[in-house]
């Protein structure tokens, strides 16, 4: 049975794709200079990620095995195409301060590997659910940083002033290009605390010195065509699928 | 700007890793080792340089004459995905020891940003085809310079056991690469 709010949960907490999955690095770190521009960013992936669970979805019958990565690039380009024109047209600024990032959206891993990992092997309904639980996860994530990185290093929030600059000094650094790796840094640190101390809850007996789990693209089917990770975590994590 | 200025401003002033944010994921998935770096490294510089010059042909000589602008996104990931995918079959054949070096990075290419966003960013600034090829070699060469400087700096930090556990791995590595930025932004000057 399809439970959709166990879906959506999944994609907002328990797989969330920055901190738990760590995928698509390159927006997160980019545009998040203001939550305003993390919620931008999110809502357009969203949409594409549910366009396109929902497409591939659709086609997985139709869609022989072997070609199945450029048939999902194509898909995902043609909504990534539609939600630019949409952009372009009704939120210009948005455009703007998103600019390239907008088309790099077609190379986001967590759309490809979404579609690999679920739609792929589901029915419409569920990867719909999919899509939105992970667009969610991925808009909350980018919200999350941007509010920090602009209330850091600017003292608002939303553009709202948080921090009044008459006892605030604002960190430029923050909104500056290190102030995002360094926030995310942290950020994953604090969400990984929490992870170790549930896994050594759950399983007293396991060590977990760090190194080994969660490395880059940690749960993504893609790592082994987009870059990140070994062979020796992708078949840990393959293993672990197959044993549930 | 002249090429020189480009060239030098493309690898140090808007290095590709640390002030475009482009190419994270191989960026950190691929740089726990310097030996896999490099080679990570040199295939981009090999596929970004290609792409430049494909898609450029067909954005100025397809695209622009039919009025089809709009649809560079879906050309151009095409385009470089069907070009890993030619330069795969023709380095096997031709030059099997290169193949070996660098084979195994290639398909992992295609869903490299870093190879789309030069493309993007040549087809916005309009550069020549010239300017093209010198800002996609600059560019991938800024992304070889970051990502063995990263590979050399993990895997020094790895073999540190005093870490506390939580920042082990990625956390420790998105630190590091905010202090290189930082370090890099003092390139800042160098081009007006």
């Amino acid at each position: 049975m399809i439970n959709p709010l166990k879906i959506i949960k999944n994609g907002i907490v328990t797989e969330n794709p920055t901190f738990v999955l760590v995928l698509g690095m390159c927006p997160t770190l980019a545009v998040t200079s203001s939550a305003i521009n993390g919620l931008g960013m999110g809502l357009a992936a969203t949409a594409v990620l549910i366009g396109s669970n929902v497409a591939v979805a659709l086609l997985r019958k139709f869609i022989p095995d072997e070609i199945r990565i450029p048939a999902f690039i194509v898909v995902i380009a043609g909504f990534v195409t539609v939600v630019q024109l949409l952009i372009s047209a009704y939120t210009p600024e948005l455009n703007k301060s998103l600019g390239i990032f907008i088309p790099l959206i077609v190379v986001n891993c967590i759309i490809l590997a979404r579609a690999e990992a679920f739609a792929f092997k589901n029915g419409v309904a569920a990867s719909a659910f999919d899509g939105i639980g992970m667009g969610l996860g991925f808009t909350a994530a980018l919200i999350l940083i941007g509010a920090i990185r602009e209330l850091i290093g600017n003292g608002t929030i939303f553009g709202a002033t948080i921090l009044s600059p008459a006892f605030y000094q604002p960190a430029l650094l923050a909104i500056l290009a290190p102030g995002g790796f360094i926030t995310l840094g942290i950020l994953m640190a604090l969400f990984r605390k929490r992870q170790i101390r549930k896994e050594e809850e759950a399983n007293p007996n396991a060590k977990f010195d760090g190194w080994q789990q969660l490395d880059a693209c940690g749960g993504c089917a893609l790592k082994n065509i987009c870059g990140g990770g070994t062979q020796a975590v992708v078949c840990a994590k393959e293993k672990k699928e197959a044993g549930k | 700007m002249s090429l020189l200025a480009l060239f030098i401003s493309s690898i140090f002033v808007n290095n590709i890793l640390l002030a475009r944010f482009l190419g994270c994921c191989p960026f950190l998935g691929v740089s726990s080792q310097l030996e896999t770096a490099k080679g990570m490294g040199v295939a981009v510089i090999f596929v970004t340089t290609f792409a430049a010059i494909m898609t450029w042909l067909a954005y100025t000589f397809i695209l622009v004459p039919l009025g089809l602008e709009y649809l560079y996104t879906l050309a151009f990931i095409l385009i470089i995905a069907a070009l890993v995918q030619f330069v795969e079959i023709v380095l096997k054949k031709v030059m099997p020891g290169l193949y070996k070096s660098l084979g195994i990075f290639l398909p992992l290419i295609t869903t490299n940003c870093a190879v789309l966003g030069v493309a993007v960013i040549n087809m916005n600034e309009k550069y020549s085809l010239v300017a093209s090829i010198v800002n996609a070699i600059g560019s991938s060469a800024g992304f070889l310079v970051a990502i063995v400087l990263m590979a050399g700096i993990r895997e020094k930090i790895e073999m540190n056991a005093e870490m506390p556990r939580c920042v082990r791995g990625l956390p420790i590595a998105l630190v590091t690469a905010g202090l290189m930025s930082i370090a890099f932004m003092g390139f800042n000057g160098l081009i007006k």
